[in-house]
């Protein structure tokens, strides 16, 4: 983990603040996610950790603050100038999300057929390599997305969310709901692919297995506020629900081995 | 050695180039292989001459980028060669590339998968034959859930305390016919100054004008109030009773239902039904009763006969048969309106898309239904000679 102040941030999030009718949910949130590091969202059940995500890739308004994504303010990018960014970018969303009328397939070369020339033999030879990559057996091409099961639909939006190889990938809960062999494997997908294409990982997770093998640094969501650290640092965090999340008997048995 | 520059490295972002040596197929790859570059390069890796050497090495030192798109078209270039009997060294890659090019190769061992082609003419009587069977086996469990329905309904009422759901149902009750009132009403009050309209311009050719009073009672009565009406509530109650019923499949809460012990079809199918059954019948009344005062009002627009004329050509038209053959229909409809939103609903999978898809057959097929119903109804007035 290199000193974060030399280092480019990829996401910048400054003074943010989210709410829904009367409850404020984000209360003046600071958070920077620098290249190539791998950043965990952690928090309690409605502590606004996908409203978050969701916030950062622009589905959801936030009330107040700046977020600057690739350098670029969020609030002012034009059509032309955010699409470009979408290129950029992989979201997974908590159930794959995938599009329920087209094949696997035809899925993953979605954003491909939108934003390169390739030819239909390649779209397809890559997408089972994505296919392949994420773990699912190579007949998944031809299945729609109802004839697969939870597990297999997360990493099915994964192979879509990886198609353009972009630079920053927005995980929500990625392997919630998978075999605990799955999610480590999962686990080292995450690794392998962050380490060779220099990605940027932001991911919203409950895993605390996940967390260790995979996160540079965590953002805990607390309390409207945030309190970033890596895992080591935050074990020693003085706040209640931290303590109880890293020093319970599931997270003491995670950090341990 | 001999040089064969397959693209100008300097102009290219990404870029490769082929050395022959006697024995040794040399391929220099660099530059930015990505999924932007990668359209460039693989239409030019598919035509790559192998060559006859025996021997092949990769060297990719020079890669400035590479994505997982750019590595499998080194891995399946790698492939060809050795598909063409050369033992192949490397790739020499940059060290950070080495776990991406890793995974591709290793992952993905299987030949690509080829989509089948969806349009020839075995697929297209593959398509008949499978609806075929799949329309009669639909006919079939409909028979069947018929047969289930109407057996609760009937111990619902035996044992009225136990099964039958009165909140429930009142609330279908102000669902399906109280809140379609106003709809209902335009619509069948408009259709009676069209049909006024209509049959005045005709009959006044003859001179007959007084006639479309009869035209009137008679059509509204005995068959466009009912049909209207119950058209309107497949579209508005029988789509609703699937999108609900459907909604609730997605949700995995007709199962919770049944793993606590509800019955489904008394919790949610017989208050629907019985609810749309009397609801249907009063509305078509309103229906009827709209679709003559609209018709009034034409007449005495474009015809300039009073209220009271009317009344009284109206009296003279028509009897309480022709109004009763028209209420008659109006719980065979609700029931099948009832029936087919219900049935289609509990079809729903567990997915979103299945819901509009299930809504849109339970409308249609409803709609279907209701207009065989009533050609079959007007045959057995016929010749019962009502």
């Amino acid at each position: 983990m290199a000193e974060p102040a030399n280092r480019d941030a990829v996401i910048t999030v400054r003074g943010l603040v989210n709410g829904f009718d009367e409850t404020i949910i984000h209360d003046h949130i600071d958070l920077d996610v620098y290249r190539g590091e791998v950043m965990g969202i952690v928090g309690g059940s409605g502590t606004g950790k996908s409203v978050l995500l969701r916030t950062i890739v622009g589905l959801n308004r936030q009330r107040a603050g700046h977020i600057t994504v690739f350098g670029r303010d969020m609030a002012h990018l034009g059509g032309h100038e955010l699409r470009e960014l979408q290129t950029r970018w992989g979201v997974l969303f908590q159930e794959g999300a995938l599009f329920s009328s087209q094949t696997v397939a035809e899925n993953i070369q979605v954003p491909m057929r939108e934003y390169t020339q390739m030819s239909q033999e390649l779209m397809n030879e890559i997408a089972s390599v994505k296919l392949s990559m994420v773990g699912l057996p190579e007949d998944t091409c031809r299945k729609h997305p109802s004839e697969l099961s939870g597990g297999m639909k997360k990493r099915a939006g994964l192979a879509r969310a990886l198609a353009l190889d972009p630079e920053l990938l927005f995980l929500d809960e990625p392997t919630a709901g998978l075999d605990p062999i799955s999610a480590t494997q999962f686990d080292s997908l995450v690794c392998d692919l962050q380490k060779s294409l220099n990605l940027t990982v932001f991911m919203v997770t409950h895993d605390i297995d996940t967390l260790r093998a995979t996160t540079d640094r965590i953002a805990v969501l607390v309390d409207k506020k945030i309190h970033i650290g890596t895992i080591d640092s935050l074990r020693h965090d003085p706040h209640p629900w931290i303590k109880e999340y890293f020093g319970g008997v599931r997270g003491r048995a995670a950090l341990a081995s | 050695m001999a040089h064969t520059t397959s693209m100008d490295p300097a102009r290219a972002n990404g870029w490769f180039r082929v050395e022959r040596a006697p024995r040794l197929f040399r391929l220099v790859i660099g530059g930015e292989w990505t999924v932007h570059e990668a359209p460039r390069l693989d239409f030019e890796l598919r035509h790559l001459d192998p060559g006859d050497a025996n021997r092949a090495e990769i060297d990719g030192s020079g890669i400035a980028r590479m994505d997982s798109a750019g590595a499998w078209l080194l891995v399946r270039t790698k492939r060809i060669l050795q598909e063409h009997g050369k033992t192949v060294e490397g790739p020499i890659l940059p060290e950070i590339y080495g776990p991406l090019v890793h995974t591709v190769e290793h992952e993905h061992t299987a030949p690509p998968v080829t989509i089948p082609h969806r349009h020839t003419l075995h697929a297209l009587l593959e398509r008949v034959g499978h609806t075929t069977v799949h329309s009669l086996v639909r006919a079939y469990e409909m028979l069947g859930y018929l047969g289930r329905v109407t057996v609760e309904t009937a111990e619902a009422f035996m044992m009225p305390r136990g099964n039958l759901r009165v909140a429930a149902l009142i609330h279908q009750v102000e669902e399906t016919g109280l809140n379609s009132l106003p709809i209902v009403g335009l619509l069948a009050f408009l259709i009676g100054i069209v049909l006024a309209y209509q049959g005045a311009d005709q009959l006044k050719r003859f001179g007959a004008e007084i006639f479309t009073i009869n035209l009137l009672g008679v059509g509204v009565l005995r068959e466009i109030g009912g049909l209207l009406t119950a058209i309107i509530l497949a579209g508005r109650s029988g789509s609703a009773f699937t999108a609900q019923i459907g909604t609730m499949r997605v949700n995995e809460e007709i199962d919770a239902m049944e793993t606590i012990g509800l019955n489904t079809v008394d919790v949610l199918v017989l208050p629907r039904i019985l609810g749309l059954v009397i609801a249907l019948p009063l509305l078509t009344f309103y229906s009827d009763i709209m679709g003559l005062i609209g018709g009034a009002v034409m007449c005495y627009f474009d015809l300039g006969i009073t209220i009271p004329a009317f009344l009284r050509q109206l009296h003279e038209a028509i009897s309480m048969n022709t109004f009763l053959v028209g209420i008659i229909k109006a719980p065979v409809f609700a029931f099948v309106i009832g029936l087919v939103g219900c049935y289609e609903g509990l079809q729903v999978e567990r997915n979103a898309a299945s819901v509009g898809k299930l809504t849109t057959r339970s409308v249609v097929e409803s709609i279907f239904l209701i207009i065989v119903l009533d050609a079959a109804f007007s045959i057995m007035f016929s010749i019962l000679k009502i």
